[in-house]
């Protein structure tokens, strides 16, 4: 469950990127956040795992008050919250594989439960027969795959996906989507931001649109409501 | 922490010590460089601090008579320095006594001065009963009649600590710039290893690593560099010192004074480098990674 109330962020430079946003997010949801550039969905994203923190108002995500979240309990939120770019952010000299495993091992798990979870995840996203593959040997899609399985690896509660398909052609984007849509049903809180608005009209989910640090749209079933 | 993850952070250090092989010998040649300085230091004011209280503790006054003092007036000052406080015996020592003693110390030359010719004074040896009263004795001698002059360690001593007052304080200025730009160096070395391991650094704070475990392998890798930058001038200073006691303990043989025995010395000064080049080391690397983990 993500709750923000009054929200204000105000950056350095002197930009406000949120201004005065509320909203709640139910345990499960499947939600997408569109709204043109420079709107604040970025940081209204970064808000939530704690990459940015607010200057006024109150955030809570599961048991954390993001608020008054002491820096050394962060990793923890981190845990809790899975995140997924649209450039994957994948390690080059790692494998498939090693890629996975590392970011369960960087949390210390045990080896015998990271061997299980990084074939499973694999499994889900389909490409448990390139395991021993490189990054660069895999296409834009694929490598996007496998940052989808790396940040549910730890079994987050949410997961938080920054324009995933901004980089990747229609066809690739409906795979990532159907991942997306696999890992939602499994009970785990999505959160798309995006500017694909063939995917937000034909899969029908919740949408919030963030204008000028608002919220101006939250519709259940919405659709993307932009010109593309 | 688990086993596996202090194996783990360990084969990371010394893989990125191994990746940025120039910077690390850099920042080793730096600590080296620094900690020999730093050691010679301390084996030389070391010693001239042993020296200057072997000196001080030597307890004896030497009174020189006045050469117009008649037999009767030397033993009236005889009463006078035997009954003084503090004081534990008094022995004569004549002008003759004097000149063989010099003789068997600088050879056979002084024979020259024998008989009326001899320019030394007759002498009495105060031996105080502790070596703090040495001072306040001595005192007192200068004012009795017929006393030339005074002369006890503690004016050796009391030089000697001033010269090793000086010394301290220009090595302390020294080697505390040489430790800054140590320091400095490996900061920025393990600034380079952070910078080429941003994007691992990135992923392992988004899926949770805790601080401490993203700073683990940049100060162990810090406090290598330290810990090896020591090895070489322990190594050094220890050769050096070892040959020097030789020469210095034949030179000072027969006398009451004597130079620091490498053992345990040598131990205390060397495990002091080390720990001194571990130090740095991590103070190095810790000042890099703090920026880098802000949040």
């Amino acid at each position: 469950m993500i709750e923000m109330l009054n929200v204000y962020k105000k950056y350095p430079n002197g930009i406000t990127a949120i201004n005065g946003l509320s909203v709640r997010i139910e345990a499960g949801e499947f939600v997408y956040v569109v709204g043109p550039s420079g709107a604040g969905k970025s940081t209204f994203i970064k808000m939530i795992y704690r990459e940015e923190k607010a200057t006024k108002g109150t955030i809570k995500v599961g048991d954390f008050d993001l608020m008054t979240i002491k820096e050394k309990n962060i990793p923890y939120l981190r845990r809790y919250v899975g995140v997924v770019f649209q450039d994957f952010k994948l390690l080059p000299k790692l494998t498939v594989y090693e890629n996975i495993a590392y970011a369960m091992e960087v949390v210390e798990k045990n080896p015998k439960a990271i061997q299980k979870r990084v074939l499973e995840v694999l499994e889900l996203v389909g490409l448990k027969h390139k395991v021993r593959m490189f990054p660069n040997e895999l296409s834009g899609g694929e490598q996007q795959r496998i940052a989808i399985a790396r940040a549910i690896a730890n079994t987050p509660h949410i997961l938080i996906a920054d324009e995933p398909t901004g980089n990747l052609d229609p066809d690739t984007s409906w795979e990532i989507m159907k991942i997306l849509e696999e890992i939602s049903n499994q009970g785990t809180t999505v959160i798309m931001a995006t500017h694909n608005s063939q995917i937000v009209n034909v899969v029908k989910h919740r949408v919030l649109a963030v204008e000028n640090g608002r919220i101006v749209r939250d519709q259940l079933e919405g659709d993307y409501g932009y010109e593309a | 922490m688990k086993p596996r993850t202090v194996k783990r952070h360990i084969i990371d250090s010394f893989k990125s010590l191994k990746r940025n092989g120039w910077m690390s010998l850099a920042a080793v040649s730096a600590v080296t460089v620094t900690l020999l300085l730093v050691g010679t230091f301390i084996a030389m004011l070391m010693n001239v601090n042993k020296l200057a209280t072997d000196i001080e503790n030597d307890v004896s006054v030497r009174v020189y008579i006045d050469l117009a003092a008649n037999e009767d007036q030397q033993k009236e000052l005889q009463t006078e320095l035997e009954t003084l406080e503090n004081v534990d015996s008094v022995e004569f020592s004549s002008r003759e006594d004097e000149l063989k003693q010099v003789v068997g110390s600088y050879g056979d030359e002084f024979n020259l001065f024998d008989g009326d010719d001899n320019p030394l004074y007759d002498v009495f040896i105060v031996n105080t009963d502790v070596p703090e009263n040495t001072a306040p004795v001595a005192k007192q001698i200068e004012d009795l009649e017929y006393v030339t002059q005074v002369n006890y360690g503690g004016a050796t001593a009391d030089s000697l600590f001033k010269t090793m007052n000086t010394v301290r304080n220009i090595g302390a200025v020294v080697i505390v710039a040489l430790i800054l730009t140590a320091v400095f160096l490996i900061s920025n070395t393990i600034r380079i290893t952070i910078f080429s391991r941003r994007t691992e650094i990135e992923i392992m704070k988004l899926v949770g690593a805790t601080n401490w475990y993203i700073r683990w392998p940049f100060l162990i890798e810090g406090a290598l560099i330290g810990l090896v930058g020591a090895i070489i001038p322990v190594a050094i200073l220890s050769f050096v010192y070892v040959t020097a006691y030789g020469i210095g303990t034949d030179f000072l043989k027969g006398t009451y004074f004597g130079l620091l025995a490498p053992n345990p010395f040598l131990y205390q000064v060397g495990g002091l480098m080390l720990a001194i080049g571990i130090i740095i080391g991590a103070i190095g690397s810790f000042m890099s990674i703090r920026k880098f983990l802000k949040v």
